[in-house]
């Protein structure tokens, strides 16, 4: 019953999300917009992981759920630094 | 009964980043964007961290899940403020029916360039200036 709620909802579901990250940042108007699709990404990229760990029963995966919040936290403040200094047309 | 908690709590997250990722290319501006996918995405992560915690009632991951929690809770805010504070600094359009803008005025027009460059004015909110008259007389 677990498996095949994981694979009929809730990955479709979490897929929809990212897809939606991936063309916002596509068509995105503005640097900003797309750093905003940036981490959503991030965190739906993340919501896979966990997703993954529970649906083949590994759970060494959270580690990497964990590491790969904290990186995308980090580069989501790198990019404001960059636009902090950033001046001339978008 | 484990696995019907986990499945609620899976399907309660998916659904979560399901709708910050419709918010993210439905909202008209910047800030609603950033209002859905983050508050969306924060919790619909967390759920899905919740769901992993009960599936795996181990102490170890447990105490993992929820250390991945309270990062997420405490990083998603601080990074949707620099990137708000910094969207309104440059001057991105407001959505055209947006009704309060407590910020208007506060900040000195030059608030978010160094001393001796150039900023987008927060004054010019139709729409994107291509440059400022300053920068293409001082490039």
């Amino acid at each position: 019953m677990l498996s095949s709620v994981i694979y009929i909802i809730v990955m479709p579901l979490v897929c929809v999300g990212l897809l939606g990250g991936f063309i916002r940042l596509v068509i995105g108007p503005t640097l900003p917009d797309r750093i905003v699709a940036f981490e959503l990404i991030a965190t739906s990229s993340a919501g896979i992981i966990v997703v993954t760990a529970i649906a083949i029963r590994q759970p060494a995966f959270l580690d990497v759920a964990s590491v790969w919040a904290i990186i995308s936290f980090l580069s989501v403040i790198a990019f404001a630094h960059y636009i902090e200094r950033w001046r001339g047309r978008p | 009964m484990i696995e019907i908690v986990t499945c609620v709590f899976l399907v309660v997250g998916a659904f979560f980043i399901f709708v910050a990722g419709l918010g993210i290319l439905r909202m008209p501006d910047i800030f609603l964007r950033m209002s859905a996918t983050t508050k969306a995405g924060t919790i619909g992560l967390g759920a899905l961290l919740v769901g992993l915690a009960v599936f795996y009632h181990d102490i170890g991951i447990d105490a993992r899940a929820l250390a991945t929690i309270g990062f997420v809770f405490l990083t998603a805010p601080v990074g949707a403020h620099r990137i708000g504070r910094i969207a309104y600094l440059v001057g991105l359009p407001l959505w055209e029916k947006t009704v309060k803008d407590e910020l208007k005025g506060v900040y000195p027009q030059d608030a978010c360039a160094p001393p001796g460059e150039v900023c987008m004015m927060p004054e010019r909110r139709s729409g994107w200036p291509k440059t400022t008259p300053e920068a293409e007389t001082e490039s």
